[in-house]
């Protein structure tokens, strides 16, 4: 990812495509596809009372033609400005000239902490409603699992395409713990999570050794191979119909429910206030919130310190690594044990959220939402990856009524984002120690 | 003077399929002492290397390495990354190999990363914020200001690697190599690709590295006038044989190397076509 794009590439002064030339492909484009349109639009088979009979529908072709030579012709005149834009921002940037570091950027820190605060002041708002709440809860699992997942891809650059995977263990590890032994959900977090990273010690121990694309496959197939065990094992884990009437969390003891069941207080009469289904919603969104944060200020914490500089030395080389004297092999399965371990908390808090889970909530798109996520924020950007969050999860959320152009919204916007930032949202790094801001010891 | 052995290799062959690439080498590498290892391309140079830093297993072979510290290790049943971390081997590579995306200073507190993950508990004590590992932390960025200033990046010390200029590179890998406070430095080519002024530079630098860290220095080099101006020992390799071995002064005048290099000629010619390498 760190090739210049064929766009800018491109975008030198002698190699702009010329108007005339960008017309003439336009037309070619426009044919090609009244070309393609004329069996597939243009004869329409109808069936009525007199039989079958054709129905010609010439002008769509047309139509479909002409769509195509304006959208086609559009693409390119935007695609010459964007590159002309680039290419002279290039020349400009005193960056590339001098070499000289990145100036500090206070105002993604500032961004950071404005999220924050919005964060936790949105039940409060007086425009938040439950609806609202529950898909922020969902936006925040997403969040957390593109953190999580950013400790493996973004900082030690181990492509992993089965992160759900870990995610599922984390959610089968609550509901069946809670099923079986009766276990509430404080006890089961914690357990979730260690359980996830034996499973990612697991899974590494042997495919670690792998580099690259090798790994993305492995990895692919370890998140196909857990699902279809859940999905199979009928007995223990309910098989395709999941698992029912999970355990809903307390409030440090405290149930959500209207009525005491078996003599404690509830929430609402231990507090004193009148029952509301919302305490439970907003509970959970607070929950939510803290393990994520937990994973941002973990994630901040380990960059800085030597198992984390020897995650991002690893992405950078591993053979220097190995040269300098670091375990490769270890570096590499501690990242992919904390990476797992997060799957595991926010597994296990969807499924007490959810109260079902089954094999289907793990399915292989979940691992490539979240990769999205993590790639689209721009590798190792904290911020970057809440903004692509925002942008792949909360937005198709919020326009659920649109439904069908979902995903095509989606896929656009993939597309869009990839020609406008290739390497995602928020891309550049900052080091993780400056010289000068260590004072010198006194000699 | 006592010449103290560091590093025995004895009859090192490495063959891969039907080709072999070093064939019964022998030769000795003393402390305190830069050994330099010449030869014409394709002469199984860096195979030797790899062969020390446990990148290949050796076919046949025996290496030894006895620092002064009385212990000893057997390089060639040494897992890779143990010849740096235990054995305390650093070596550079022919093509750098620099964390380019992180900074200069990141790069030397990597290199001191297995001192840094035992005082910090593997990274526990840091994640608490324990005052032990921010005082080994503190002691790492001065080891690696010392070696900054040695090499003459402190002004660069917050750029990103990838930024700098080509020979200010291999320098900062070569900092990077000390920053693992090794017994051994191996460097592949450290003047490939550098000016005449740098190439000096790099002479004192060596020098003082020899000078000041009584380390051993072991030297793959094209550039004759590095290799005859600063070694104190010369090994000499064609087609994976050894071909001679001795001072800087035996080596040169040793008609064997002077017919593998040119066929046949003077001395002053092998310094210009070794000085344009």
């Amino acid at each position: 990812m760190t090739t210049t794009p064929p766009a800018a590439a491109a975008g030198h002064h002698h190699h702009h495509p010329s108007f005339g030339h960008m017309v003439k492909d336009s037309i070619a484009a426009g044919l090609l596809a009244a070309l393609l349109a004329l069996p597939l639009l243009g004869f329409h088979l109808l069936d009525s009372a007199q039989g079958l009979h054709l129905d010609y529908r010439f002008p769509l072709v047309l139509w479909s033609g002409l769509v195509v030579f304006g959208g086609r012709l559009g693409l390119s005149l935007a695609g010459a400005a964007i590159s002309k834009r680039m290419s002279a921002r290039k020349t400009t940037s005193a960056e590339s000239i001098t070499g000289a570091p990145a100036k500090p950027r206070p105002w993604r820190k500032i961004a950071g902490w404005v999220m924050v605060t919005i964060a936790l002041t949105l039940p409060l708002m007086p425009f938040s409603d439950r609806n609202l709440i529950d898909k922020a809860t969902l936006l925040l699992i997403y969040v957390m699992l593109g953190w999580g997942l950013n400790i493996v891809v973004g900082l030690a650059g181990l492509l992993d395409l089965g992160y759900v995977a870990f995610y599922a263990v984390g959610a089968y590890s609550y509901a069946l713990l809670s099923q079986y032994f009766g276990l509430n959900f404080w006890i089961c977090l914690p357990l979730a999570g260690l359980f996830s990273a034996s499973f990612g010690m697991a899974l590494g121990f042997p495919v670690l050794r792998l580099r690259g694309d090798y790994l993305a496959i492995v990895t692919l197939g370890f998140g196909e191979i857990i699902r279809v065990i859940l999905l199979n094992w009928q007995d223990f884990t309910g098989g395709p119909n999941g698992i029912a009437n999970i355990k809903r969390p307390s409030f440090f003891g405290l149930p959500f429910t209207a009525v005491s069941m078996d003599g404690k207080p509830t929430f609402s009469q231990f507090f004193g206030i009148d029952f509301a289904p919302e305490h439970r919603i907003i509970f959970l969104y607070y929950l939510i919130l803290v393990l994520a944060l937990a994973t941002n200020l973990f994630t901040l914490r380990i960059r800085k310190l030597p198992i984390g500089r020897a995650w991002e030395a690893l992405r950078e080389d591993e053979t220097a690594c190995r040269s300098l004297g670091i375990n490769p092999t270890k570096t590499k399965l501690s990242a992919f044990a904390i990476g797992a371990m997060f799957a595991g908390f926010a597994g296990s808090f969807f499924a007490t959220r959810q109260g079902f889970i089954s094999p289907e909530s793990f399915t292989f798109i979940e691992s490539a939402i979240i990769l999205a996520i993590v790639v689209l924020g721009g590798m190792g950007s904290q911020v970057g990856i809440v903004l692509a969050a925002v942008l792949l999860v909360g937005l198709p959320e919020w326009f659920r009524d649109l439904q069908l152009y979902r995903m095509l919204a989606f896929g656009g916007a993939m597309v869009l984002i990839m020609l406008w930032r290739p390497r995602g949202l928020l891309s550049s790094r900052e080091p993780t120690i400056l010289l000068s801001d260590c004072p010198e010891a006194a000699k | 003077m006592s010449r103290a052995p560091l590093l025995t290799v004895e009859h090192l062959t490495m063959r891969f399929g039907g080709l072999t690439a070093v064939n019964d080498l022998s030769f000795t590498a003393y402390q305190g002492e830069i050994t330099a290892i010449i030869g014409p391309n394709g002469a199984g140079k860096t195979t030797v290397f790899n062969c020390l830093t446990g990148f290949y297993k050796p076919t046949v072979g025996r290496l030894t390495l006895t620092p002064d510290n009385g212990k000893s290790f057997l390089l060639e049943r040494t897992e890779g990354f143990r010849i740096a971390k235990d054995a305390k081997v650093a070596r550079t590579f022919q093509n750098i190999r620099l964390f380019s995306g992180m900074s200069v200073l990141e790069n030397l507190v990597v290199a001191q990363h297995n001192a840094l993950m035992q005082a910090s508990a593997y990274s526990l004590a840091g994640l608490f914020g324990l005052p032990r590992y921010r005082k080994a932390e503190k002691q790492a960025v001065e080891l690696a200001r010392y070696w900054l200033n040695k090499v003459g990046l402190t002004a660069q010390a917050d750029w990103s690697a990838g930024n700098l200029p080509y020979g200010s590179q291999r320098r900062l890998e070569i900092a990077r190599a000390m920053c693992t406070q090794p017994v051994l430095l191996c460097l592949d080519e450290p003047a490939a690709g550098l000016n005449p002024k740098e190439s000096l530079e790099l002479n004192t630098l060596l020098r003082d590295i020899r000078k000041e860290q009584g380390i051993g220095i072991l030297l793959i080099e094209h550039d004759m006038s590095v290799v005859m101006q600063i070694s104190d020992h010369v090994v000499v390799l064609d087609h994976g044989a050894p071909l001679s071995d001795g001072s800087p002064e035996e080596v040169r005048n040793d008609p064997a190397v002077i017919r593998a290099y040119l066929g046949a000629a003077d001395d002053d010619e092998i310094i210009l076509g070794g000085g344009a390498a």
